[in-house]
């Protein structure tokens, strides 16, 4: 663990240091689209505040440049051919830069696949009714029990979500309180590794550096639930292009997240397959003709479908709207039902609040909140990102939640257990002493 | 029949090649972008305008355009200078002036130096201070502080007139050209112009008698009157001691007596030296004196 915990401290100094230079580039690497937005921040604190405040941090930073591409080389959102996912970072960066008219170093990455876990670890220390230091805090962020995460993974969030202080529970920041014994609950959230390494080694070959990494269930849920959400309980579903990933919120903290490996483009691939058209006709029948629920008028309605075959009686044909429903509403079912699934593990029925809010490019389809209502539960709500400065106009859909939530993170970040110095680290005394010794002895 | 219509073929990936990408980020570093702007542009210029300027003809004929513009502004109406004009002289010392001034007219406005007029202003004796401007409406304007002679000086050469500062006005040839001014003589005389002053105002009651005063040993001062008659006054305070000497004048007429010296250069001890005529008489009756004091 002491190599995570070091790299990702690297990271964070990088973070920091991009925000002193004052530009900082968010790039959200997606299996549909990969999205690049170039932040500068400037201006000052806009008065403490926790998690997402009232202004959620916009005032500090406004978004100077924007570009997005078609993805390439990504599947189930994860790198899959390093090359052409280097290139279509390449492109997107090389236009939000000529936009933002200015270079920039440091990039912050999100990243949708990579099959995430979640974990709850718990950890207590004894503090025998001294007040709480910010050394006690790492102490007992220090003694969680870390499960075996298995072979090939990594850690990629590992955030303290709650603190207890001798049966008082709930607090989020107990430094200075005086008790017994302080517990705390972390939530953690491993990755597989490889896919990290894929992403460094990518960012490395366009002249960039990595100053962090987050989950992208994770921060479409900062982008797309609103204070009060996050605050009482809610589940953020992302939808995405090839996996549709869930987290789940409860004072201001993620508390779950995981991935269904089924998006958009499955509903695509089932269009193409089904009426032998090009993926990209298919692609533009889904975003404009597509639907979820058949009516009577939908039997009558036409939809043109070309093809290039030379067969006059093949490429001259004709389907009405409720066959395209019938072969998309199958496929967006088996989601939602995969979603209701993970939903159910990880024991979203106990939560006090039973919001759902749909987000990510694939919530765009008609009908979809009442199927989830019928799915999912009655609370269902559709979600855009908050607006933030400098914002383009076409990068404000629920497609652009997890972007937009990633420059909000990077505006306000989360404390991770790695912001806490590591107590196996801190030995000053100690060292100190036994040099003390060393010198009495030999001198 | 129709034709068939074909979409046009798939547009090539925009993605840019790593070359390409590199050359954008290192355009859009400020500091490269600075260095091809500004530093490079300045480089090559200074390098052609430094080759060119290595060929001495290309050299000359930039030096004889440069002499021919200022000539030609030089020698504009608006600049000549026609005239000189001297304010607190006397005649004769601005006809000198006039005459030693290193200008010919009419010359040019750039051409004047006015701290090395004013130099040659100033080396004369009898200027104390001056100024030398140049007037737009053609005139060298010269102001001068003429020096005020306050006694005559006879030493070695011949009689000058000194200010109170000791400093050299004119020569002149005759004690008669300014017989208003006291005369004093001796080595080192115009170094204490200031304290002969002094003296020649609290020596106001034997003026009618006053011949000069001397400087002994460039360090103290004798008053000569007439009837060859001498007062030796001390280095220190010197009105002082005559001022003394004055009064005993009032009360006993000592100056009217047969008195050759009167030596006050020892206070609280002054002497007189009397002439022959009246030592010998006082001899006499001395003798006379002792005569009957024996018999």
């Amino acid at each position: 663990m002491t190599g995570l915990y070091q790299s990702q401290r690297a990271m964070r100094q990088m973070r920091q240091a991009a925000i002193q230079r004052g530009v900082v580039a968010i790039l959200d690497i997606g299996s549909s689209k990969v999205t690049c937005l170039i932040l500068r921040f400037d201006g000052e604190e806009s008065g403490p505040s926790e998690g997402i405040g009232a202004m959620a941090g916009q005032s500090r930073f406004r978004i100077i440049g924007a570009a997005t591409t078609r993805a390439r080389g990504v599947s189930f959102g994860e790198l899959d051919v390093i090359r052409e996912g280097e290139r279509a970072i390449r492109t997107v960066v090389q236009a939000a830069q000529k936009m933002a008219e200015t270079r920039v170093d440091h990039v912050i990455v999100s990243m949708a696949g990579a099959r995430p876990r979640s974990y709850g670890l718990v950890g207590a220390v004894d503090l025998g009714g001294a007040p709480v230091t910010d050394h006690d805090i790492a102490r007992v962020l220090a003694s969680c029990d870390i499960p075996d995460i298995g072979e090939g993974r990594a850690v990629l969030h590992a955030q303290p979500v709650n603190f207890a202080l001798d049966h008082r529970s709930g607090l989020s920041d107990p430094r200075g309180q005086v008790g017994n014994q302080l517990t705390t609950d972390m939530h953690l959230l491993s990755v597989e590794d490889r896919c990290i390494r894929d992403l460094l080694h990518c960012v490395n070959r366009c002249d960039l550096e990595l100053a962090g990494i987050a989950s992208a269930p994770y921060v479409a849920g900062i982008s797309s639930l609103v204070e009060d959400e996050q605050k009482i309980g809610a589940v953020c579903i992302d939808m995405g292009g090839g996996t549709t990933s869930l987290s789940i919120f409860l004072r201001n903290h993620m508390i779950y997240a995981d991935t269904v490996r089924i998006g958009g483009l499955h509903v695509t691939q089932d269009i193409s397959r089904g009426l032998g058209i090009p993926m990209a006709m298919a692609e533009r029948i889904k975003t404009v003709h597509g639907g979820l629920t058949a009516t009577g008028r939908d039997d009558r309605e036409m939809i043109k479908l070309r093809s290039e075959t030379g067969d006059w009686e093949h490429d001259s044909r004709e389907i009405s709207r409720s066959e395209l429903i019938g072969i998309m509403r199958p496929r967006v079912e088996e989601i939602l039902e995969e979603v209701r699934m993970r939903l159910d593990a990880a024991g979203f029925e106990h939560l006090p609040s039973q919001k759902i809010v749909l987000t990510g490019g694939a919530s765009q389809v008609p009908g979809l909140a009442q199927m989830a209502s019928r799915i999912l539960g009655q609370q269902v709500r559709l979600g855009r990102p908050l607006r933030v400065l400098g914002l383009p106009q076409a990068a404000t859909g629920p497609g652009f939640a997890s972007a937009v939530g990633l420059c909000l993170l990077a505006a306000h970040p989360q404390d991770e257990w790695w912001d806490f110095a590591d107590p196996s680290m801190v030995r000053g005394p100690q060292s100190l002493r036994r040099m003390v010794r060393w010198f009495k002895e030999n001198w | 029949m129709r034709t068939i219509r074909r979409d046009p073929p798939v547009r090539s990936d925009p993605a840019p090649s790593r070359a390409a990408y590199r050359v954008t980020r290192l355009w859009l570093s400020p500091f490269f972008r600075f260095c091809v702007k500004v530093v490079l542009p300045v480089l090559v210029l200074l390098g052609v305008a430094g080759t060119w300027a290595l060929n001495s003809v290309h050299r000359d004929g930039v030096l004889h355009w440069a002499q021919d513009l200022r000539g030609s502004i030089a020698e504009r109406p608006e600049f000549v200078m026609r005239q000189m004009i001297i304010s607190g002289a006397v005649p004769e010392l601005s006809r000198e002036i006039r005459e030693k001034m290193p200008v010919k007219f009419p010359v040019s406005w750039f051409d004047l130096d006015t701290d090395e007029l004013r130099a040659v202003v100033l080396s004369f004796d009898a200027v104390e201070d001056a100024s030398v401007t140049l007037d737009l409406n053609g005139a060298v304007r010269v102001r001068v502080e003429q020096r005020v002679p306050v006694v005559l000086w006879r030493n070695h050469g011949g009689l000058e007139l000194l200010d109170i500062t000791g400093h050299r006005v004119a020569l002149i040839d005759r004690r008669d050209g300014r017989a208003d001014l006291p005369l004093i003589t001796g080595d080192g005389a115009d170094h204490a112009v200031a304290e002969a002053l002094a003296i020649l105002v609290a020596a106001e009651p034997v003026a009618h008698r006053l011949r000069g005063l001397t400087r002994q040993g460039a360090r103290r001062w004798d008053v000569v009157l007439d009837q060859d008659q001498r007062i030796q006054l001390p280095e220190e305070k010197p009105v002082a001691a005559l001022e003394r000497m004055l009064a005993l004048q009032d009360a006993r007429d000592i100056l009217g007596r047969d008195v050759a010296l009167i030596d006050l250069r020892r206070p609280g001890r002054e002497t007189v030296r009397l002439r022959e005529d009246a030592l010998a008489y006082l001899n006499t009756m001395r003798a006379f004196e002792q005569g009957l004091s024996t018999q």
